[in-house]
């Protein structure tokens, strides 16, 4: 056997006595009598990995390895298009650390897992308020599973087959929903026009799903759609960012049906696009075909309050092939973190986050728009759904060359630009603030894309 | 109240059927055997009324915590009720499964189809 | 929120339970935010804006939100504060090391669409990964995108279906489910629009050949099976197993959900499987955080690699840059961006630490710690079947259930001696089932201990029936009424004024 010293490995606690002993309780002489039923021919193959390292060593290799990586916040950064650099208060970190949280299960045993439920009530209350919704679950894989499983519990709800989404949207979430639907009996219809959308609405359509603010950063007319699907027996299904919420109208004021959320920026860093959290929230007669965990409120046996997994036979572990989705493991250590976000941002400091990240961007858009050669495409759309020339915190802009040219030339300044769209506008860039871009580095990008409008011309 | 009363006719999936005065109509619901191996039952899925039901084919679901059973009519014909008692109280069918738990009201087709089911002691020996 | 001042008396009334909302206090503020260091732009007609008064969020202090997380963390049982032999779900050690890599600010910090030159260590982690996983399972071609075990499972079967539509057989609907599976297997297979055929678990606790033939035809698309099984058990005649399925011209699938007992010991590629995922939460240690976020990184032969979910990472031959790419004929985009990274470094630095070598030993020890565990638990308990396990081992409550103390109450009753229960009422197929795994990262003193609570417990039933119907006793709650919570859902918090 490796590993076979009397000192035994730090995560494997067995000394070569201790197996020497288990092994004769057990009635065996040799390890390979407990593994006999793994074919011979087959058994202990080479594995070509590396040897084991200490955590000294490993620690060097791996700062390594992220230190070679640039890193937003050390250079401005000004990507947005459905991950955000939000404020994160030292709170939430300071709480993950609790292994309490951290390395325990899914609460099957609600006795003896209360803080995570009480923490996932928690999460459940806040984006209830945060989206003006009256039902939330416990949280979905991230944004686009949750964008993907909210139309297809539309059409379980509805009992119908066409899912109509407005294609200002990203991308990615109308991907995810394909990916999803595929098998399902059901069709995805990508709407470019408002003008369309009325055509394509009949009783067979199941809900008219949209992003509000779209993938562009604009507000959508979320009361139109959603009064136009209810006029033909139809859900509206609306995927926002939850800081937005905090501004502008959420999506139960709207009478929006169901609504998702990526829910990253809601304490949640960057880390390269996961672990994120998906928010799905919906009208309480809506529940049984919510997917995923809900905890609800219940009382022991001494009329205590206490909290506990529910609605369960909605899910995979009982209803099996009948079941609403197959979500098992979700997300439950985000919403912690989102409910520790929430908290302690409290209504004050999410709306504040959220003016910030308005003003900012409309700082840098008016700034943007006085430079020769360069254009804030404000009124560009992904086709024509209507939204209001009115932004959040992201908005395309017109380059005087390659999007690809201009982020080069500002990484050689130290800057990470925006996101390059030339496939959906003509030398197309999204960009974007949140309350973490300082004047001073908005102006150091100014300067920057003035610059490349000069040398190019020069 | 006997655990199966007499007057009741039974189905092998442990549904009862009872005739009303109109001598046309039916009332159906689960058993005492079929709520006591559920254990507490937390919702019940009703058929619409006006909705036609064939015997022992499927008209709903019954949840219990931690399962879902699917139910069987016992007969077949219209639905003409449903016991919407049952949405705000489903602990009913545990309570009282053959009085206040009683879960639909059937116009029948045909009541010759009673002759497809048990009585009590047949139901009772087909439990043991 | 009461005027009534007592000392403590027992230790759930040392909790505070209300909610925060119920503590919030108008003007109470948890944090400062920056004045504005740029001109106010004018904001947008009132009527698309939120009224600020309309969002009722908790205004409670920095030190109360600080004191309230910290209460509900002591109301749970975890890894680090308890023995946790949770069957099937791999309760172990999770390293700090991983944790303490994963929040680098050059790994936590990044943007997922930053240019793939600004993250080339990312990618390169990423990549590393892929190989692993590859040379562990035999199964070279990887994707990490899935973000749990569920979405792995999916993400293979639509590789099944893409293979079997490619060859022109899409009536090939079918698939095939062990009735001991887990939920999630035939939960997949109807996300992926198969029909589920069932095949049974004979005498043995084994797949039941006679059965599998029966089912196994032209309509089969995939044999799901889970490796070893849900009753611990490595499957004996796996060779054959694979030969009916791959002769019914159907795929094989492993689910990877137990894949900590075969590191080293077996590759799955090695006895016919063709797809696979593995839940790093389990094998690889990353923390299971109270229900996520997981990884499910599914994993195929070189031959189906093109299907893979997008993106996995390549390396240019002749830049050497790592690229990440969407493979020829990919089943799709199943999650916004790359997978669950924060957890891939995880598993990474885990992998790292423990090498080939210390890989091979996490099975080695896991099975032998199951099967010492099993070995003294059969003198009380009855096994589901009796031979040597893998990682796991499936206890029969049927003894204690003629004294009258069901397998929940077992259970129940563990916490108050500080245990966690195992796994209860799975596989479906065993009657009053408790799956324990005890995992390698547990001391014999440990096991020891389980074991001598185990005896006591059935002592309990015939000296203390009560006690033990009526457990637990010394947790924050006694046994909530889950009835009343599905009946009557209070789902969120709600104003009591």
């Amino acid at each position: 056997m490796p590993i076979n010293g009397e000192a035994s490995h730090p995560f494997i606690p067995n000394t070569a006595s201790d197996r020497a002993v288990m092994l004769a309780a057990i009635g065996v002489d040799a390890f390979d009598e407990l593994i006999a039923d793994i074919p011979l021919a087959h058994r202990y193959p080479d594995l070509e990995l590396p040897d084991s390292a200490s955590e000294l060593e490993v620690v060097a290799e791996l700062r390594s390895m992220a230190s070679s990586n640039a890193e937003p916040g050390v250079m401005p950064s000004f990507l947005g298009a459905g991950a955000y650099r939000h404020f994160i208060p030292s709170t939430v970190n300071a709480l993950l650390q609790r292994g309490e949280f951290v390395t325990s299960y899914t609460p099957y045993q609600p006795e003896a897992s209360q803080g995570s439920l009480q923490a996932g009530f928690e999460f459940q209350s806040a984006v209830c308020q945060l989206f003006d919704m009256e039902v939330a679950n416990a949280g979905m894989y991230d944004g686009p599973t949750a964008f993907a499983e909210a139309l297809l519990m539309a059409a379980r709800i509805t009992r119908r087959k066409r899912l109509l989404i407005l294609n200002s949207i990203d991308d990615r979430l109308v991907q995810v929903a394909t990916a999803y639907s595929q098998y399902q009996d059901v069709t995805i219809q990508t709407v470019s026009h408002r003008e369309a959308l009325d055509g394509a609405i009949d009783s067979s359509v199941a809900c008219i799903a949209f992003q509000s603010p779209n993938f562009l950063g604009r507000i959508e007319d979320a009361r139109a759609f959603s009064a136009l699907a209810h006029h033909h027996g139809a859900l509206s299904v609306m995927h926002t960012n939850p800081i937005a919420n905090a501004l502008f109208k959420p999506p139960g004021a709207l009478g929006v049906d169901i609504a998702t959320a990526e829910g990253q920026p809601l304490g949640v860093p960057l880390s390269f696009g996961g672990s994120y959290i998906g928010i799905l929230a919906s009208r309480k007669r809506h529940i049984r075909q919510l997917p995923g965990r809900i905890i609800g409120k219940t009382m022991d046996t001494r009329g205590r309050d206490g909290y506990t997994l529910t609605l369960q036979t909605r899910e995979q572990h009982i209803r099996r092939e009948r079941a609403t989705s197959n979500i098992c493991t979700s997300t439950q250590l985000i919403a912690l973190m989102v409910g520790i976000y929430l908290a302690t941002m409290g209504p004050r400091g999410i709306r504040e986050a959220a003016e910030l990240s308005y003003h900012k961007a409309h700082y840098m858009a008016d700034a943007i728009d006085g430079l020769d050669g360069w254009r804030v495409a404000r009124d560009a759309t992904i086709g024509n759904s209507g939204a209001a020339s009115v932004f959040f915190n992201e908005f395309p802009v017109e380059c005087p060359l390659s999007p690809g040219e201009v982020n080069r030339r500002l990484l050689d300044q130290g800057i990470i630009g925006g996101l390059d769209i030339s496939e959906l506008i003509p030398r197309g860039m999204l960009l974007c603030t949140t309350e973490m871009n300082t004047r001073s580095e908005i102006d150091r990008l100014i300067q920057a894309l003035s610059e490349i409008n000069a040398v190019d011309a020069a | 109240m006997p655990l199966y009363p007499d007057d009741l006719k039974y189905s092998e999936k442990h549904e009862w059927v009872r005739m009303m005065d109109s001598g046309s109509e039916a009332e159906v619901g689960i058993t005492h055997h079929a709520q006591d191996s559920l254990g507490d039952v937390v919702f019940v899925e009703l058929p619409a009324v006006g909705s036609e039901v064939s015997q022992f084919a499927k008209f709903g679901e019954v949840e219990s915590v931690k399962a879902v059973s699917d139910l069987f009519s016992p007969v077949s014909g219209a639905v003409i009720a449903a016991n919407q008692a049952l949405v705000d109280s489903p602990e009913l069918l545990n309570g009282d499964p053959y009085g206040q738990g009683w879960i639909i009201r059937v116009q029948l087709n045909d009541t010759d189809q009673l002759d497809n089911l048990m009585d009590a002691a047949e139901y009772q020996s087909l439990l043991e | 929120m009461t005027d009534k001042v007592e000392p403590l008396s027992e230790i759930s009334e040392m909790h505070d339970r209300s909610l925060l909302m119920d503590r919030s206090m108008p003007g109470r503020r948890a944090v400062q935010m920056p004045n504005p260091d740029v001109p106010l732009a004018e904001l947008p007609d009132a009527d698309m804006m939120r009224e600020a008064d309309d969002l009722r969020l908790p205004e409670v202090s920095q030190l109360e939100v600080i004191r309230y997380f910290t209460m509900l963390s002591r109301m749970n049982f975890s890894i680090d504060t308890n023995f946790y032999p949770l069957g099937s779900c791999t309760m172990k050690y999770n390293p700090k090391l991983n944790d303490s890599v994963a929040s680098l600010p050059g790994f936590a910090q990044l943007h997922p669409l930053q240019p793939e030159d600004t993250v080339q260590g990312a990618l390169n982690l990423m990549h590393a990964l892929q190989h692993w996983l590859g040379e562990i399972t035999g199964l070279s071609g990887v994707s990490l995108a899935p973000l749990a075990g569920a979405q792995g499972e999916y993400a293979g079967l639509l590789i099944a279906r893409a293979t079997m539509s490619e060859r022109r057989e899409e009536h090939r609907n079918v698939a095939i489910v062990p009735d001991s599976a887990h939920g999630t297997n035939p939960a997949s297979a109807a996300m992926a629009g198969l029909e589920v055929e069932t095949v049974k678990t004979d005498q043995s606790g084994n797949v039941d050949l006679a059965d599998l033939r029966r089912v196994a035809n032209e309509r089969t698309c995939v044999f799901m099976l889970t490796i070893p099984s849900t009753l611990g058990l490595f499957e004996p005649n796996i060779l054959e197993v694979q030969d009916i399925i791959h002769r019914a011209g159907g795929l094989v699938y492993a689910d990877g959900a137990n894949l900590n007992a075969l590191l080293g010991l077996v590759k799955l590629a090695d006895i016919g499987v063709d797809i696979c995922h593995s839940n790093l939460h389990k094998t690889f240690s990353t923390p299971h955080g109270g229900g996520g976020p997981g990884s499910g990184p599914v994993m195929v032969t070189g031959e189906l690699s093109d299907y893979l979910p997008e993106p996995i990472v390549t390396r240019g031959q002749e830049d050497s840059a790592y690229r990440l790419v969407r493979p020829c004929k990919s089943v799709g985009r199943i999650n916004g961006f790359h997978g669950s990274f924060s957890i891939l470094v995880r598993a990474y630095t885990y992998m790292r630490s423990l090498g080939g070598d210390g890989l091979r030993s996490i099975s080695e020890n896991a099975v032998i710690n199951a099967n010492y565990l099993q070995s003294k638990l059969r003198e009380r308990f009855e096994l589901a079947v009796d031979r040597y396990c893998m990682h796991e081992t499936v206890l029969s409550g049927k003894r204690q259930a003629s004294r009258g103390v069901k397998a929940l109450n077992i259970a129940k009753r563990l916490l108050d001696y500080g245990i966690h229960a195992p796994t209860m009422y799975f596989p479906l197929i065993v009657s009053e089932a408790l799956m324990v795994e005890p995992t390698e990262t547990e001391t014999k003193e440990t096991l020891d201990r389980f074991i001598a609570v185990m005896a006591a417990i059935d002592d309990e039933i015939d000296e203390q029936l009560e006690m033990v119907l009526n457990a637990p006793h010394t947790l924050p709650n006694s046994r909530l009424d889950e009835a009343l919570a599905a009946r009557r859902p209070v789902l969120r918090w709600e104003n009591s004024d």
